[in-house]
């Protein structure tokens, strides 16, 4: 359903090229949760960018259900991303100063819908990350965590068939980390693509497959054999264990 | 997304930065207001002059000596070969029917005197057809009468500024008023005709215009003004007058209808008044730019929430319609305020010179004003709306 063929992208600065990403081929099926791993710098970013369709590759294609995405004018590509695609951003990316009910509406005042059926599904996907009782908090009143599930709750109030996360748990406590990956897993058995952005290999594993990268390449694409349940790894810490135990986070 | 959405977000992130938004204002607020004003006082003017001449008399032709057509207009730099005298008039007077009334004018200055109060005022003098033609009021006593023009007899009226500052809360009937050194006595005392710009009939005297002649010793008159009988022989009468100063004058006098001169002053004043407008909007410009750059630095330091909408959506006009729709508030609630300052301006004004707010003015800044906004709104929203959603979620 989606497919990087061949991508590359290059950045000029200056007299020097970087090349984030060279001929990358990757291709993720409808309901597949996927992790795609690598160090500091190697193009994990700029990847989930191209097949988020936020950034256009310097060659190579990216193709959403058989459509060409460079053929896409950036209206086109911003509808693509309204309706279909959901993006949970390592530095979260909130407005501030707009509560997290209006933040959560924000894709559903560009889809066009209604004042109170925006407020009632906003208020719904809050509900669904744990948050009904901080609707009206601004982002700087919200812990890490909390802000990060306002827009794991932004990322799925359009209803996407995809959610992009880049580094979900990057900034949060072990405890907060399990929660979100929680939410992610039910999400995708919920028939919805997931895509993680990590370095961390704990991460990593609550998803099926497992994409390696470095310097902008491929290095190796795995089937996750014990794959991690946050769901059971949640529950001995809210039955009073301090140790969360298996997510290193 | 509907406008009324882009509404909200423009009217909060204005909300945002009170202080900002207000300042920014405040150069579209002068700007109107200036235009306000200055126009308030042109239209105000414009219709003080136009009802004191209506207010002379009606049906009137003034013939004054020169061609006003090489100069201009009343006072326009003509060079006058010959002026008028009291033969001219008289000639007028035989050759028009008897139907229409004929008054030599004369106007000069003129100090004033009695015990040791003074003033400086200026004399316009007429014949025994005066008071009809120019339809004066007296508040007491009478106007001069054909005897005392002949006799070029020192009777005087007066107006009722002069009255007040000479013989201020006494009967001036009767009283005796130095003129120019002369002694003089008061016959008459006009009613008030109020107005702060011609208040200068207020402040004028009037005597016989043989009189006139005497104390200012020239045997030239001003001008002469015919009043037809009715509205309809205005133009026949202009006609007439024409035919008969050609032969002794040529090209060299003037004949002006009432319609004609009012339309003359109306036409300065008329571009008086667009001048004063044009220079305001130059002010209500310069505020146009100022919204420009603020919304310019408004997205540069929006570019992260620019790369969010965008990121989750926001499609070009979206962001586009939200950054105009912000410039064209500020403009036009700028706007808004300036027109209500620029009214109470013009109110408090109306003590000192005529104002008037018209229609016309309020929509013209009002329009302008939003025009405004637009204009200087819409570069900086469309370079937010053109920005890449990954450079600008990377912007620091
Ligand atoms: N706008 C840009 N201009 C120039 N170089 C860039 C730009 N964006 C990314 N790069 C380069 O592309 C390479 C890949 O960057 P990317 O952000 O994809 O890394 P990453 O794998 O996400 O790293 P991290 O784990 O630290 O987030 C880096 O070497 C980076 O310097
Ligand atoms: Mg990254």
């Amino acid at each position: 359903m989606l497919e990087a063929r061949s991508v590359s992208k290059c950045y000029h600065l200056g007299e020097v090229d970087v090349h984030a990403l060279r001929e990358v081929d990757l291709s993720i099926c409808e309901g597949q949760m996927l992790s795609i791993m690598g160090p500091s710098g190697s193009g994990k970013s700029t990847l989930m960018h191209l097949i988020g369709l936020l950034d256009r590759p310097t060659s190579g294609s990216v193709v959403v259900e058989g459509e060409e995405v460079s053929r896409m004018t950036p209206n086109e590509l911003a509808a693509v991303r309204n309706r279909r695609i959901g993006f949970v951003f390592q530095s979260f990316n909130l407005l501030s100063r707009t509560t997290a009910l209006a933040n959560v509406e924000l894709p559903l005042v560009y889809a066009g819908v209604s004042g109170s059926e925006r407020t009632r599904r906003a208020r719904a996907a809050l509900e669904r990350v744990g948050l009904a009782d901080r609707l009206g908090h601004l982002p700087n009143q919200l812990s890490g965590g909390q802000q990060q599930r306002v827009a794991i709750a932004r990322a799925l109030v359009t209803d996407p068939s995809i959610v992009l996360a880049d580094e979900p748990t990057g900034n949060l406590d072990s405890s907060s980390g399990v929660e979100v990956m929680n939410i992610l897993q039910e999400l995708n058995e919920h028939g919805i693509t997931v895509v993680i952005v990590t370095h961390d290999d704990d991460v990593a594993r609550h998803s099926e497959r497992i994409v390696h990268i470095r310097d902008g390449r491929i290095v190796r694409d795995e089937a996750v054999t014990a794959r991690i349940l946050a769901a059971e790894v949640e529950r001995p810490a809210t039955t009073g264990s301090d140790e969360p135990g298996g997510v290193g986070l | 997304m509907n406008v009324v959405e882009s509404f909200r977000i423009a009217l909060r992130a204005l909300g945002a930065n009170k202080v900002r938004s207000a300042l920014t204002m405040l150069g579209v607020i002068i700007g109107v207001a200036a235009v306000i004003l200055l126009v308030a006082i042109g239209s105000g003017v414009q219709d003080e002059i136009t009802g004191s001449i209506e207010g002379l008399g009606s049906n009137l032709v003034f013939v004054f000596a020169g061609n006003f057509e090489d100069g201009g207009g009343p006072g326009g730099g003509i060079t006058i070969r010959r002026q008028f005298t009291l033969e001219d008039a008289d000639l007028v007077q035989r050759r028009l029917d008897d139907r229409h009334a004929v008054v030599p004018i004369v106007q000069g200055p003129a100090t004033l005197r009695v015990g040791n109060r003074t003033m400086r005022t200026t004399i316009a003098a007429g014949n025994e057809f005066s008071d009809t033609v120019f339809t004066s009021e007296y508040e007491s006593g009478r106007g001069y009468r054909r005897s005392e023009v002949v006799a070029a007899s020192r009777v005087v009226v007066i107006g009722s500024s002069v009255r007040d500052r000479l013989f201020p809360n006494q009967d001036p009937l009767g009283r005796t008023l130095n003129v120019s050194g002369q002694r003089f006595t008061v016959i008459g005392h006009v009613v008030a005709q109020g107005g702060s710009l011609t208040g200068d009939q207020d402040n004028q005297i009037y005597m016989p215009v043989t009189t006139a002649q005497r104390l200012l010793g020239s045997t030239d008159i001003s001008s002469i003004v015919v009043k037809a009988d009715t509205a309809d022989e205005v133009d026949a009468v202009k006609h007439q007058v024409e035919s008969i100063l050609r032969p002794g004058f040529g090209d060299e006098f003037t004949v002006l209808t009432q319609d004609q001169t009012l339309g003359l002053f109306q036409a300065i004043l008329g571009t008086l008044t667009f001048m004063l407008a044009g220079i305001a909007g130059i002010s209500l410009l310069v505020g146009g730019i100022g919204i420009m750059n603020i919304m310019l630095v408004s997205v540069s330091e929006r570019t992260r929430e620019i790369g969010i909408r965008k990121a989750v959506g926001a499609r070009t006009h979206d962001i586009m319609s939200q950054f105009v729709i912000e410039a064209v508030s500020l403009s036009v609630v700028g706007g808004v305020v300036g027109i209500a300052l620029g009214a109470a301006g013009a109110a408090v004004l109306q003590q000192w010179v005529p104002t008037e707010v018209t229609v016309w003015a309020v929509g013209l800044a009002f329009t302008f004003s939003a025009a405004v906004g637009i204009f200087f709104g819409v570069y900086p929203a469309y370079k937010a709306s053109r920005l890449d959603p990954i450079e600008a979620l990377r912007y620091e």
